[in-house]
């Protein structure tokens, strides 16, 4: 049986120092969420809280309708994988799986037996009697990961789970984290600072920063139409221009290094004519060397990478940009080329002058609303 | 061997006469030092327990051993008493350390202190303290006695011997227990205990278990230490005898000399301590595990009731450890006569201490000990670089030579050189040159092995970046290796220098007039019975002591503390 989750005016912090002011969020039975963002903005801390080892200043944590606040982290009912997995050096593999159904008076046969189901469901069949120093990374992680899950706890937490491992086996091991989470169906808190990690496995982000959620959504939203500049930036990469919003003929137009664009589908554009931050991924910026009108730039240098050619190009205001192009057989811009780039005008952001709303949902941090 | 053939030019250049290069000679020369100052006054001792007054070869003293229940129960009589003493220190040690590692206390650093303090106290002081005390004659005896309606049980004997080297060795067990415990990963313990395992379950299913490797390390380390120890049941064992006791009385005994008795008694004992070295690591092997360095767990402040029992339990131990030294400080300025202490405070007894040599002694003792360790910190920088970086059959085999006195009792120790070098061509035995081979030999298996720890974790691309850059081979050793293998090696030397300024056991059998030392002073008022005196030598050299492991604990960080 997985729970709902809900984070009630939540405040945590150390000595003088506050690290989560005050924080409130909603997650569903069986949701695979996570929280992201960068070193110190408190997503471990409050993961933390939920597993009981962080004391919790004031607010409430409600698993389901109980206020969990001070209840014991061994009577939570909780399934836990640390960032170094915290496997018992001393006892072998199997030994490890079963160490939680030993503490729970389980009779000794079905111990054994729902021990080597979830061995069975990690697929560590094969190192099950061995010492768990003998194992790599990633099947450390099933092991932990087994651990977890083998006392069907309501909740499974997840300290940046992956960050030790190495790249390639990061990527197998997401997929293996996502597939038993929803064979399980576990309500799931994840935490990590790695962005694409958070996108591959999720099912809704919280990006955190300074403690507070910046935005919650789905990978998509977040990517598509971030809250503010800071998650544009956050999560893949975006280009940030200087530009000057107004509005003409009901037409919103936003100049952008000696070019004027027309931007629909602004409904916040009345009210912030002037300068505006425009934020244009990569890809979503248009070269085409036989464009003779559009924003005036100079290539700098061309990275060839297989399926695209990256651009790093200069505009007039001094801005260095990157753009991202679908790779061709005859392409080639020299250092020193003029050209002139366009843009997805659906695609791209429009934030206001300091970054904290986008002029498209006209959302901020401060307005992010809880979910039912 | 593959770029001499290919480029013999190179070989010109390297080619050193008889093709020695410099690592090669130091290796030879530390083979030589060892087989004369170690191998051979072991064999010394092989060969004195097999031969008849005749000088055939014979069994004869190894059978009358076993014959007779009196020696086999000296045996027997040392192995019971340590493992009493390795039981009772990890029992008293355990608890201290798992309070000082997990619990934010009040005076903490102090409770380190008086630890390391009571452990490096000179080996009978604690014995001679607790006679002072609780003996016949005792203060507390006396003072007890009259309020309580019964009689307090005797101290001396084996109560007594577990009481001193418990008290004395438990520290030992801390400073390892300390270390093993923080080392322990905070998250292995949360991960416990949303497995439902918390409390003392979680102690004992999670904490007791990853440290025991070290339970055994430490375990071996106090039962030698009890094992081998000659002044604690010398003085406090009376009817209780131990081994040590009875080498000393057939070697130097007033009555009955037997030295190839002696021999055979020191052999047989070397047999158990090898036999129980190479138990524990046959047991070491089957835990051991390696644990992965993580996050600390965060100290708690201990509260109620339970902190209460903390905070007692840790200082009325540290003040029992303690209590022998205090005690026998202060009596040292009291008033006596030979062997009652009278009311009143003076320097008498340094006095009349000065009129014992106690010039010379002092002179002695620190004298030996610089040298001493002089030699044994070269020596071993030499060694664990050998070991370490040239690994071959002769540095290996060095290297285990090198580990044997960590095994042998001291007073097998002092056997053998006095056999090896009684008569021409080196006829050493009463100079200092032998007591410093001693000191050295006694000493050197620890520094060693600190010295190899800290080399094995240093880099080797850190020399090669140095020959990269044009530095010989030696220049790279004494500029780049010596200067970073220095913090290791130092903090392990200063506790040597305690260590061997407290020599007793080898000591007291090759000491003569001119070679003194403090301890062998102190240990001679006692035996004649001079109270005040054997309070005042035994004060000075536990001033001595305190003073050198305040400086040292002053400049070294906790977690470097190694005995």
């Amino acid at each position: 049986m997985s729970v709902a989750i809900t984070v009630k005016d939540v405040v945590k912090r150390y000595g003088e120092t506050t690290v989560i002011p005050g924080l409130t969020t909603h997650i569903g039975r069986g949701e695979f969420f996570t929280l992201l963002g960068p070193s110190g903005c408190g997503k471990t801390t409050l993961l933390r809280m939920l597993a009981g080892f962080n004391t919790v200043e004031s607010g409430d944590i409600f698993f389901n309708d109980v206020r969990i606040n001070d209840v014991e982290p061994s009577k939570r009912r909780i399934g836990m994988v640390f960032q170094n997995y915290a496997i018992f050096p001393h006892l072998s593999v199997r030994k490890n799986v079963e160490f939680g159904l030993r503490n729970m008076d389980v009779p000794r046969k079905e111990v054994r037996s729902r021990a080597e189901e979830y061995i069975e469901l990690v697929q560590i069949e094969r190192w099950a009697d061995q010492m768990p120093d003998r194992l790599s990374g990633g099947q450390q992680q099933r092991v932990a990961l087994a651990r977890a899950l083998v006392t069907s706890p309501e909740v499974l937490l997840m300290d940046e789970p992956l960050s030790n491992l190495d790249a390639k086996l990061r990527v197998e091991m997401r997929e293996v984290v996502r597939e038993i989470q929803k064979r399980v169906g576990i309500t799931t808190v994840y935490v990590t600072h790695d962005q694409e990690e958070a996108m591959a496995v999720s099912d809704r982000i919280a990006v955190m920063k300074d403690g507070v959620i910046q935005q919650l959504g789905t990978p998509r939203e977040l990517y598509h139409r971030p809250a503010n500049l800071f998650v544009g930036g956050f999560i893949g990469r975006t280009n940030v221009l200087d530009g000057q919003l107004h509005v003409e003929n009901g037409q919103t137009l936003v100049t952008v290094a000696g070019a004027t664009l027309v931007v629909p589908g602004l409904p916040g554009a009345a009210d912030a004519v002037g300068p505006v931050k425009v934020a244009v991924r990569p890809e979503e910026f248009v070269l085409d060397s036989s464009a003779t009108t559009g924003i005036p730039a100079v290539v700098d240098h061309g990275v060839f990478l297989g399926i695209n050619t990256h651009y790093f190009l200069t505009l007039r205001d001094g801005t260095a940009v990157e753009v991202i192009q679908e790779s061709e057989f005859d392409e080639v811009l020299e250092p020193g080329a003029e050209v002139f780039l366009d843009v997805k005008r659906h695609k791209i952001n429009v934030f206001d002058r300091d970054g904290a709303t986008n002029l498209r949902t006209g959302s901020t941090a401060a307005q992010q609303q809880v979910p039912a | 061997m593959t770029t001499i053939l290919t480029t013999p030019e190179t070989k010109a250049r390297r080619s050193r006469p008889l093709g020695l290069d410099i690592w090669t000679t130091v290796s030879l020369a530390l083979l030589l030092l060892f087989g004369l100052f170690l191998l051979y006054p072991m064999f010394g001792v092989l060969k004195e327990s097999v031969v008849d007054p005749d000088g055939g070869l014979t069994l004869s003293h190894f059978v009358r051993f076993l014959a007779n229940d009196y020696y086999v129960g000296t045996v027997r009589n040392s192995f019971v008493v340590s493992i009493a003493v390795t039981v009772v220190s990890l029992a008293i040690g355990v608890p201290f350390s798992y309070f000082y590692t997990y619990y934010r206390l009040r005076g903490a650093k102090l409770l380190f202190v008086g630890a390391v303090l009571s452990c490096m106290s000179a080996p009978f002081i604690g014995a001679y303290a607790w006679i002072l005390l609780l003996g016949r004659n005792g203060v507390a005896t006396q003072l007890l006695e009259s309020v309580l309606p019964f009689k307090i049980g005797s101290i001396y004997g084996f109560g007594g011997i577990v009481l001193v080297l418990s008290l004395k060795l438990f520290p030992l067990v801390s400073v390892y227990m300390n270390a093993a415990f923080r080392s322990i990963d905070g998250s292995l313990l949360e991960a416990a205990s949303l497995m439902g395992s918390t409390g003392l379950r979680r102690v004992w299913q999670v904490m007791i278990r990853l440290t025991v490797p070290t339970l055994l390390a430490a375990s071996l380390l106090v039962f030698m230490r009890a094992f081998a120890d000659f002044g604690t049941p010398m003085l406090i064992g009376e009817g209780y005898r131990t081994f040590t006791v009875e080498i000393y009385n057939q070697y130097l005994g007033e009555v009955g000399q037997n030295h190839n008795f002696a021999a055979a008694i020191g052999i047989i004992g070397v047999i158990v301590t090898a036999a129980v070295f190479l138990f524990q690591k046959f047991a070491a092997n089957r835990f051991s595990f390696s644990l992965k360095a993580g996050s600390p767990v965060q100290k708690r402040r201990p509260r109620g009731i339970g902190g209460a029992l903390i905070y007692a339990y840790m200082y009325v131990l540290i003040a029992l450890a303690m209590l022998p030294q205090l005690y026998i400080v202060y009596l040292s300025f009291r008033n006596n006569n030979q062997v009652v202490f009278l009311p009143g405070y003076s320097l008498d007894n340094y006095r009349m201490a000065m009129g014992r040599l106690l010039g010379r002694s002092v002179y002695n003792t620190i004298m030996f000990a610089v040298v001493a360790l002089a030699i044994i910190v070269l020596v071993s920088v030499l060694l664990a670089y050998l070991v370490v970086r040239r690994a071959n059959p002769v540095n290996n085999f060095v290297d285990t030579v090198s580990m044997l006195p960590y095994i042998m009792p001291g007073a097998v120790i002092g056997i053998g050189l006095v056999i090896a070098f009684n008569s021409p061509p080196l006829a050493l035995t009463g100079t200092a040159v032998v007591m410093i081979v001693m000191l050295v030999i006694r000493r050197m298996p620890y520094t060693i092995r600190s010295a190899t720890a800290t080399l094995m974790h240093l880099p080797m691309s850190i020399e090669e970046a140095a020959r990269s850059l044009g530095a010989s081979k030696l220049k790279a050793f004494w500029r780049i290796t010596v200067p970073m293998m220095g913090a290791g090696v130092a903090s392990g030397a200063v506790l040597s220098f305690v260590a061997i300024v407290t020599e007793m056991s080898a000591g007291i059998i090759l000491y003569n007039n001119r070679t003194i030392t403090l301890t062998m002073s102190a240990y001679v008022a006692i035996t004649r019975g001079s109270y005040g005196l054997a309070c005042a030598f035994s004060a000075i050299l536990t001033v001595l002591t305190a003073v050198l492991l305040a400086i040292y604990l002053r400049f070294t960080r906790e977690e470097d503390v190694r005995m």
